[in-house]
């Protein structure tokens, strides 16, 4: 730390609640009625073993941050069992915590100027932390849930921690990552219908190694993608998918693209804001028309996670000739695996599969395989 | 005076730096040479002229043209003359290369061994004293090496003509995009605008292109073979295709099996092909770029050819083409006409001038005089050694707890790209980390990965042929006991080097060019911010 330099905050919030049901075969543990029936079945707490994990790996850090947390379970047992003095936040009633106390330690903190937070949980967790602060603050998940749609949460515990410490060395950039949930009581039943919630401001580590001879990549950013697609624009009817991305078109067109919802526009227009399935079909009958959507982070889903507006009969309508995939080279970098398409119908997922070129900036394409 | 570094504080890690490495590198502590400068302090006077020259030459401080004459002096330091020597002759003392250590991590670079011999050539008077502006007719000597370097490269490469203009590989990519930019036009084809080429080619081939006003199409290598696949080509390649930019082989090592179906596809839709063979040590008298369908390539000379890449010289670059090609390139061409060699500069279709005069002439000559000294035989030989040193190289590092290798069933020339991803994700150590620690055995810090970086925690050493076992095993020992520390003691690694001139520098200040001074005058005016 160099002198001047003021001490860096860091909270923790505990959902001890959070990955319980997947341990009986429940999927999730949102909602009480699902607590209950994962206790009665034996379900065994494993959040503050995540968080813990984490705290063991920047306690030799700990005169380089003061910890704020929450009381009993949501912090300061796990921080006082790795053997840090925290600062206990607020007040709650152990054994019946819910997302309400999540909610107002976030909101807390967020008051405190706390410069990370560190939450375990799943994508409820996520959820609650976005609704309560949004992105007035710098976030990381230490994931604990058994199903994370969201990619505001670290691989493992102690990838968190590496990314910790490069945080408090100023060396891990900020970016807004994904908040995804999916529907639980259809999740149990089998389906899959994950929307996107929003976005939070996450650090990442530098994929893009700045080694002596590798200059830097000065790779397209969402502004000159958005201007290679507007650029590329004729008179057909664009659907824009939701995301940054995606919402940099507006910015650039100067008109208000919804950021989670599915809009329209002609002659760089705003047509139809925030379309289901229905809208999209009846605006586009007969005429020509483009997708344009970009991926989700970490995941590398295009369709079926976000946007299920876009349905596969509006897809089949449109043609895959004239989907546009849009996303920075950064996003396409980190992602573990190809890009995946699932629409809940096989045969859109099959005809969708195969190459494609990505816009990554101005001029600048990378092509990747869909797969599903 | 600036205070250096006090000898007298403990070093906060000694005792990681008592762990043996078998090296340890001069420290200095040498100070910016304007804060050694005392007032008065001089080298010895150079005497005055006899009177008779004088009068003969005038006053020759007269004949400097007034407006490029300084009006103040000029604010050099004051030393002795042993004290400058003293200066550089540690400052020397203080760097890394082949000549001082195992120099064998500098993958896609070919930091080879250069002979001394040819760096003597180079320097030869003869060579030294001539001037670019010489009528070509006293130097034939130099065209008629430069002439006979241009057809053994076509011999080599089966191409039809070489220009020694390019100053490096990356100025070789640009110029043969220019070339295609120019050709295309010609035949009135303003609509072919796109390049493709893919993310493990040196990224040169899409900033080149992109630099010349081509779209730009990036593929990926396929997960198991490494290769990029005709069916990936296939989805891509259309009528605006322009032509295709790849390095061959690629910088993992791995040649593409399918680069000639490659070449009759593209050409099938009248776009051209260019392979960048900057890295050619592997390949040499093994393949040949034209046969395989390039219309247009480039070696760097300031690699295979005996000039070590980067702070050992110029670079070179010599670009190759196919003769339908040959008009368009950068003036002026060499030719010989049965007795004499010339310079053409009438090239009424050629993209222009590239550079000043016909290239860097001293790589031209040590390329030469190593192609003279190894004969092709000689050159056979040094592919397979080097393509043998680096499978050796491979089989011993997979023996590193923590090393794997991209695309392991897949066979490697010259190089690999070896990663680190299992030891970060059970140490935290990962390559960039290993990389300070590596400089603490002596040894040259490796090459990780052209970006894009699509295999995380890369290392991509080259051994070349100028490697010997020692040394190779030398590189895998570091390697085993850098390992171990991470399994065991990662913060020996983190807090790495201890052996070196300078210990661990925070780089970040670097990458801002509003913060750095890179003059003593900027320092002067605006200190360090
Ligand atoms: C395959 C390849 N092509 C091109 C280049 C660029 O060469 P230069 O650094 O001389 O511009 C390099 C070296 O960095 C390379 O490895």
């Amino acid at each position: 730390m160099n002198p001047g330099e003021r001490k860096k905050k860091l909270g923790l919030i505990v959902n001890p609640l959070a990955g319980i049901g997947g341990r009986v075969g429940l999927k999730g543990s949102d909602g009480i009625e699902t607590v209950k029936k994962a206790f009665a079945m034996g379900a065994e707490i494993i959040s503050p073993q995540r968080a813990m994990e984490t705290l063991q790996d920047i306690y030799p850090f700990k005169d380089e941050f003061d910890l704020f947390t929450y009381p009993k379970g949501m912090g300061e047992d796990e921080a006082k069992a790795c053997g840090f003095s925290p600062i206990v936040l607020g007040e709650i009633v152990p054994d019946q915590t819910s997302a309400e106390d999540t909610k107002s330690a976030a909101r807390k903190m967020v008051d405190l100027e706390i410069d990370l937070i560190l939450f375990v949980g799943g994508d409820g967790t996520a959820r609650d932390i976005y609704e309560a602060i949004g992105d007035k603050a710098t976030v990381l998940g230490i994931p604990s849930g058994v199903k994370i749609h969201s990619s505001v949460y670290a691989v493992n515990p102690h990838r968190a921690s590496e990314l910790i410490k490069m945080f408090l060395k100023g060396s891990a950039p900020v970016r807004e990552m994904e908040v995804m949930d999916i529907d639980e009581d259809l999740f149990r039943k089998g389906q899959v219908s994950a929307r996107l919630y929003g976005y939070l401001q996450v650090p990442h580590e530098k994929g893009l190694i700045q080694s002596a001879k590798s200059a830097s990549l000065g790779a397209g950013n969402n502004r000159t993608i958005a201007e290679a697609v507007v650029d590329g624009m004729n008179d057909d009817y664009y659907i824009l998918g939701p995301g940054t991305t995606v919402k940099a078109i507006g910015d650039e067109l100067k008109i208000e693209k919804t950021l989670l919802g599915v809009d329209v526009i002609y002659r760089k227009q705003l047509i139809g804001k925030d379309l289901n399935e229905q809208q999209l079909l009846g605006l586009i009958e007969g005429k020509n028309a483009k997708i344009v959507v970009t991926i989700i982070g970490g995941q590398g889903y295009i369709f079926g996670r976000g946007n299920q507006q876009i349905s596969p009969r509006v897809i089949r309508k449109v043609g895959k000739q004239n989907l546009i995939v849009i996303a920075t080279k950064n996003k396409l970098l980190s992602l573990k695996g190809p890009l995946l398409v699932d629409t809940g119908d096989s045969e859109c997922d099959n005809y969708l599969s195969g190459y494609i070129r990505v816009i990554t900036g101005y001029n600048e394409e990378s092509v990747w395989k869909i797969e599903c | 005076m600036t205070k250096t570094n006090s000898k007298t504080t403990k070093y906060q890690y000694q005792e990681y730096a008592d762990i043996d490495t078998g090296y340890q590198a001069l420290r200095w502590h040498e100070p910016v040479i304007y804060e050694l400068s005392r007032k008065g302090s001089r080298n010895e006077i150079i005497p005055n002229a006899e009177k008779e020259i004088q009068v003969k030459v005038g006053d020759i401080t007269k004949k400097i043209p007034k407006k490029i004459c300084r009006k103040t002096p000029a604010a050099l330091p004051e030393l002795s003359e042993p004290e400058v020597m003293r200066h550089y002759l540690r400052l020397s003392q203080e760097t890394f290369g082949y000549d001082s250590g195992v120099n064998i991590g500098l993958g896609t670079c070919t930091m080879k061994y250069s002979p001394k011999l040819n760096d003597q050539l180079a320097k030869l008077p003869s060579i030294a004293y001539l001037h670019p502006l010489q009528p070509e007719e006293t130097f034939q000597g130099l065209l008629e090496i430069m002439y006979d370097l241009r057809t053994w490269l076509c011999e080599l490469s089966g191409m039809d003509e070489f220009s020694f203009l390019p100053r490096g590989g990356g100025h070789s990519v640009y110029t043969n995009a220019c070339i295609m930019r120019a050709y295309h036009r010609a035949n009135g084809n303003l609509h072919k605008n796109e390049v493709i080429t893919c993310a493990v080619s040196h990224p040169c081939n899409a900033g080149c292109p992109s630099t010349a006003g081509f779209k730009v199409i990036e593929l990926h290598p396929n997960k198991n073979t490494g290769d990029i696949g005709l069916d990936q080509l296939e989805a891509v390649v259309s009528d605006r295709t322009a032509g295709l930019f790849l390095t061959a082989p690629y910088d993992t090592g791995v040649f593409d099996s399918q680069l000639g179906e490659y070449a009759k596809l593209i050409h099938s839709y009248g776009g051209l092909v260019a392979l960048d063979q900057a890295n050619f040590n592997g390949v040499m008298t093994r393949m040949r770029a034209g046969d395989i369908g390039a219309d247009l390539m480039h070696f760097n000379l300031h690699k295979t050819f005996s000039t070590p890449h980067g702070s050992a010289g110029p670079g070179a670059g010599a670009i190759g083409v196919k003769k339908e090609l040959r008009e368009y390139l950068p003036a002026p061409l060499l030719e010989f006409d049965g007795s004499q060699y010339h310079l053409n500069y009438n090239l009424p279709k050629t993209i222009g001038k590239t550079g000043v005069f016909y290239g860097v002439i001293i790589n031209v000559l040590k390329a030469y005089a190593w192609i003279m000294s190894m004969g092709e035989q000689g050159l056979r030989e040094a592919s397979e050694w080097a393509v043998i040193n680096n499978n050796y190289l491979i089989k011993k590092m997979l023996e590193v707890r923590g090393v794997d290798i991209a695309w392991p069933n897949r066979r490697k020339l010259q190089e690999a790209r070896f990663h680190l991803q299992k030891m970060k994700e059970e140490t935290g150590i990962g390559s960039a980390e290993v990389n300070l620690r590596i400089a603490d055995f002596g040894i040259q810090t490796f090459f990780e990965s052209h970006e894009p970086v699509i295999i995380p925690e890369p290392v991509t050493p080259e051994a070349s042929e100028a490697a010997s076992k020692e040394d190779l095993d030398r590189f895998v020992e570091a390697f085993h006991q850098i390992s171990k520390e991470a399994y065991s003691n990662p913060e020996i690694i983190r807090t790495a080097p201890h052996h070196c001139t300078i210990h661990q520098t925070n780089l970040e200040p670097l990458l801002d060019s509003k913060r750095t001074k890179v003059t003593w005058r900027a320092y002067q005016k605006r200190g360090l911010s």
